[in-house]
């Protein structure tokens, strides 16, 4: 399938990566390019055949419901970034992490 | 010394020849001289490097020294360590300090291993020559013209130029073996599933495997049987008995170590895009096998061509959501100006990641959006069956497959910038191994002339079946034991440090 | 035109562990924010996710009680989306492979208006375990949403009916009752303010008596039985009018709002979601045996069908009562306890779902904080047996048990409700009563009946409502000659 530069701007939204129209373009032709080695696959017949996500037939192991993490907010929260918008404090406030509001 | 192996190394220390902190010391200072041309490590702490070896020959005089106590060690940036900044070659966390260690840091350290810094990678560990990386690209030393290879470029420069005593590296397509080939120095990338993931920033999740970047087979594992074990913190860590990589280094037959040892040669490994030079090193060596007593076997892995479309589905689709995580929220890099939330996730990120990273998100975004993951992924995953297939029937015929490690030697720094598809070939020869999760290998094998008439390492592959490493490190150790290609090292330009 | 509804639910149940779902991190609600957000809680460069056992048991357990196909191999897949609660920007839940498949629950309807009770049987979908998101505080400082991550990888098992429900009330029926049964199987605590029990109802219309579903619209994040029946009575309104007024109905996601009475549309996505769904690859396939299944099994308490149908014939109770009894593991426990202590089962079914629940619904309280216990019930119901009181003193003696005035003889001694059966002492009372009514004896004689009660009435009443009724009536029968 042949992309557009507009579906390049719909993907990197759903990626959430900012792209100026420019850089659309540039990336659609790079990406056109490595579409074309993808659709190589399109001529083999997979019928039939599982999919493989593991190389190992292995299954989950499990965990004990014991705790054995403790409270590291502080750690943590030191290599937070800063807020921006001029501000260089930490985007943390009472132990919150800050973001622009959330609107439902 | 700075030539010496492990084992050498690790016996000097024990006799009090030197101490870790002078070996430590020694190594700090070629660094310091050549790492600024070079650009192998992108994050160094003398201090505490220092203090790590004080600790170590601590150690070695109350007489608890593990055979890698006190030697210095490359970390690649892809692995968290407590107290390091740790970027994986981004922007993104330039800023980054980690705040835990990685399993394969807390085994080093309790190896009483010296961490002498955190090296260069292409960014995410996405790329094939290191010129992704946010922190510049890294010099190949053997032609500060070409590249190192990629994505584990600094930890291969800082083993080629003598800059480590060894050092760590990741592998999701071959970023441990093509770079190893293109410096000229030996390379693991064990069967997934044997060293942990854990604290190690995934890239293909699936695919990833840490493993050991060294001047030889024997140093390869003695990595090993530090990096390797069960880690009850990575699911996908397999729950098998402690090896010793190194138990079959030593027993074999003087004449003919390699007896009865059956070796596959696949046709499509010598097909067209091989570069004529190297492949007549990869012949030489066979010959070499032959030598060994080793029986060579024609075997076919007809998917060869497609695992390169198939990785570069799975490989972006297993990234396009991991690195979902960095969203300038609660670390990593945070647009200076935004508007709202949309506009803050969507510059940080575009800020924050370079073009090929966001080239394989994009990708991987696309190939898993609505009404293309069954054309896509699902084939994707089909197809990676029937390799892993491919290999299981050719090991039905032999108990090592051989090839090259890359097509071709190093080549230009930006020569393959701008082409991501001629860039992505140069994993033809190593995709497949991490697809089927198999172990594999890349050992100097000679040198093959440039067309500038620069000699240039080229690397042999090894492939293994599961588990079988510890074969593997001894067809590779018993080669070395008859040729020095190994032992061979550039000579830098630079005048030595005060070593 | 008649209209019908048609409802399916989706609940999201918090479960029951020490620890999230993916990592070692406490569950415990109402720490200050991001004590409890681990490394993986807060998704750092290269953490990696282990599944808890205590999870995959609660669903297992599940399964088990809604008689479901429990899956011998499940998937996590990794469910993309950005949002700042959700740290690791995808949401690590089961789609294609969930771990419950499909079951069913019997419900009961309860009467309303001049519509009898009754009972339907609700089809389950499938059951899945997915992680918990974090939770965005709003208004901590001017602009900014704060983002707490304690709660985010706690547990949760999603359960998802089919359509099968026609009015709210069933909606809320079926609700009530599997809110009831993640409680009497311990796998999730029921606390509906904390929310750990969330519904999301799935509301469409249709013509009555065709098949085609209609559009549906979703309310989500419903944290009370009532508010749920309000708002599927109000959408339900809403579609029907809409429709009848010649509109469409476009799927849509809406949130009820517990002051109007009303729902309304979130505000539209700028994108229709797509979420990427794939298998998460840092996880493996979760195999469960028949082993497994089988001791899990046996951790299980007795359930409440199994134990309604053995309180009918064990002790002869209506189906109804039973029901009613089952209705709660608690209930069902305070129950059985009364006749471990030695109560007939009809009086102790009669005196728990009368007396006790109109007092705990009179006083809003719950079964564990009645004043009255099961084993002093028991004893209470012990003397009525052996005549020791009255039914109407035994009210007295409860109400007094109630206000902590003691326990069950401390009070028939002290209140002198002790019931006098000795029959020369009534007897004695009786003689009396025939000396003093001489005109009331001939009156009886004469044919009158009613009479015969009056004299009853005055040796009642002069024995000062302690003698046995039985034995006065017995005794004065006897002395008349009747």
């Amino acid at each position: 399938m042949a992309l557009s530069t507009e579906d390049i701007k719909k993907i990197a939204h759903l990626a959430r990566i900012e792209v100026s129209d420019s850089d659309a373009a540039a990336t659609l032709s790079k990406l056109t390019g490595i579409l074309g080695l993808i659709e190589q696959m399109q001529a083999v017949n997979t019928d039939g055949i599982v999919p493989m996500s593991h190389s190992q037939d292995v299954v989950q192991r499990l965990r004990d419901d014991v705790v054995t993490k403790t409270n590291q907010r502080e750690a943590f929260q030191k290599i937070s970034p800063a807020i921006g918008n001029g501000s260089e404090a930490r985007a943390v406030d009472g132990g919150l992490y800050l973001v622009p509001k959330v609107i439902e | 010394m700075i030539n010496s192996s492990l084992k050498t190394l690790a016996q000097m220390l024990a006799n009090k020849e030197i101490s870790s902190v002078e070996l430590t010391q020694t190594f700090l200072n070629r660094i310091d001289a050549y790492n600024p041309e070079i650009n192998a490590y992108i994050a160094l702490d003398h201090d505490r490097t220092l203090a790590q070896a004080k600790a170590a020959d601590a150690r070695i005089a109350a007489g608890s020294a593990t055979p890698l106590t006190g030697i210095p060690i490359a970390q690649k940036d892809i692995f968290c360590a407590q107290g390091w900044k740790t970027t994986c070659g981004s922007k993104m966390l330039e800023n980054f300090i980690a705040p835990y260690d990685a399993h394969v840091i807390t085994q080093f350290d309790n190896a009483g291993a010296v961490n002498l810094g955190k090296t260069n990678m292409d960014e995410f560990a996405m790329g094939s020559s290191n010129e992704t990386s946010y922190f510049g690209g890294v010099k190949n030393p053997w032609d500060f013209s070409r590249v190192p290879g990629g994505s584990s470029g600094g930890s291969a420069a800082a083993v080629a130029a003598r800059l480590c005593a060894a050092a760590t590296g990741t592998d999701t397509g071959g970023s441990i073996r093509q770079p190893a080939s293109l410096c000229g120095f030996t390379g693991l990338k064990p069967t997934y599933g044997v060293v942990s993931r854990y604290g190690m920033i995934a890239f293909a999740s699936s695919l990833d495997q840490a493993g050991p970047m060294a001047k030889s087979a024997e140093d390869c594992a003695l990595m090993m049987n530090v990096m390797a074990g069960f880690d009850e913190r990575d699911s996908t860590s397999l729950n098998r008995d402690k090896e010793d990589y190194t138990r079959e280094l030593y027993n074999s037959n003087p004449n003919k170590p390699l007896q009865g040892l059956r070796v596959g040669l696949p046709k499509e490994f010598f097909a067209e895009g091989l570069d004529a030079g190297v492949a007549k090193v990869i012949e030489d060596a066979i010959a070499e096998y032959k030598k060994l007593g080793a029986e060579i076997v024609e075997i076919s892995l007809p998917n060869t061509s497609l695992s390169i479309p198939v990785y570069y589905v799975l490989a972006p689709a297993e990234a396009s959501s991991n690195l979902s995580r960095y969203d300038g929220v609660r670390y990593g890099h945070r647009a200076s100006e935004y508007t709202d939330l949309m506009d803050m996730y969507c510059k940080s990120r575009a800020e924050g990641f370079g073009a090929e990273v966001k080239r394989r998100i994009l990708i991987g975004t696309y190939v898993l959006s609505a009404g293309y993951y069954d054309a896509y992924y699902l084939k994707a995953q089909q197809i990676r069956r029937l390799i892993a297939q491919d290999f299981e029937e050719a090991f039905k015929k032999c108990d090592v497959i051989m090839g090259p490690a890359a097509p071709s030697t190093a080549f230009k720094a930006g020569e393959k910038v701008d082409d991501p598809v001629a860039m992505y070939l140069q994993d033809i020869y190593t995709i497949s191994t991490n697809l089927a999760g198999l172990p594999g290998m890349s050992v100097p094998a000679g040198f093959a002339t440039s067309a500038d008439g620069k000699p240039l390492p080229v690397g042999l592959q090894i492939i293994g079946n599961y588990f079988d490493e510890a074969r593997m490190l001894n067809v590779a150790h018993q080669y070395q034991q008859v040729t020095d290609w190994h032992a061979q090292a550039p000579t830098l330009d630079k005048p030595e440090g005060t070593a | 035109m008649e209209w019908e509804v048609v409802i399916g639910l989706e609940t999201h149940t918090q479960l029951r562990t020490n620890t999230k779902i993916f990592s070692g991190a406490s569950t415990t609600y109402g720490a200050e924010p991001n004590t409890q957000a681990c490394e993986v809680s807060i998704a750092l460069p290269g953490v990696l996710p282990v599944l808890n056992k205590e999870a995959v048991n609660c669903a297992i357990k599940f399964g088990l009680a809604v008689n479901a196909e429990i899956a011998p191999r499940s998937v996590f897949a990794r469910k993309n989306y950005f949002y700042p609660d959700l740290p690791k920007g995808y949401q690590i839940s089961q789609y294609e492979l969930p771990i419950v498949g499909k079951g069913a629950m019997t419900i009961q309807v309860p009467a309303v208006g001049k519509n009898a009770a009754y009972e339907k049987v609700i089809n389950i979908t499938r059951a899945h375990l997915e992680e918990d998101a974090g939770k965005s505080v709003h208004g901590a400082v001017e602009g900014m949403s704060g983002i707490d991550l304690n709660r985010a990888g706690t547990p949760l098992l999603e359960i998802v009916t089919e359509p099968d429900m026609r009015s709210a009330a069933e909606a809320a029926a079926y609700a009530k009752k599997l809110h009831e049964l993640v409680q009497w199987i311990g796998i999730c605590d029921g606390n509906m303010q904390e929310g750990s029990f969330r519904c999301d109802v799935n509301v469409s219309v249709r013509p009555k008596g065709t098949e085609k579903l209609g559009t549906r619209r979703e309310i989500k994040n419903l944290n009370s039985f009532k508010f749920m029946q309000q708002a599927i009575e109000y959408e339900t309104r809403w579609q029907i009018e809409t429709l009848e007024d010649g509109g469409t109905i476009q799927q849509a996601t809406v949130l009820f709002n517990p002051d109007t009475g009303e729902t309304r549309a979130m505000r539209s996505k700028e994108e229709a979601n797509d979420y990427r769904y794939f298998p998460d690859p840092d996880l493996l396939p979760l195999a469960i045996t028949e082993a497994d299944k089988a001791r899990v099994s046996a951790q299980m308490p007795e359930l409440p069908e199994a134990m309604k149908l053995r309180f009918e014939t064990q002790f002869g109770l209506t189906s109804y009562d039973a029901a009613s009894l089952t209705a709660s593991r608690e209930l069902a426990q305070y129950f059985v306890e009364m006749i471990d202590a030695g109560a007939d089962a009809k009086p102790a079914a009669n005196w728990v779902m009368g007396a006790i629940s109109a007092k705990l619904n009179a006083e809003e309280k719950t079964l564990a904080e009645s004043p009255v216990n099961s084993v002093s019930l028991a004893s209470l119901l012990k003397r009525i047996a052996d005549n020791t009181i009255s039914n109407n003193a035994a009210k007295q003696v409860f109400e007094a048990m109630w206000n902590g005035e003691g326990e069950v003889d401390a009070i028939i001694d002290a209140k002198g409700l002790k019931q006098v059966s000795d029959t020369g002492a009534i007897e004695a009372i009786i003689d009396e009563v025939l000396a003093a009514n001489a005109a009331m004896v001939e009156e009886f004689k004469a044919g009158k009946e009613k009479a015969f009660n009056a004299l009853v009435g005055q040796a009642m009443k002069a024995s000062k409502g302690k003698a046995n009724p039985a034995q006065v009536n017995d005794l004065l029968k006897k002395k008349l000659g009747a």
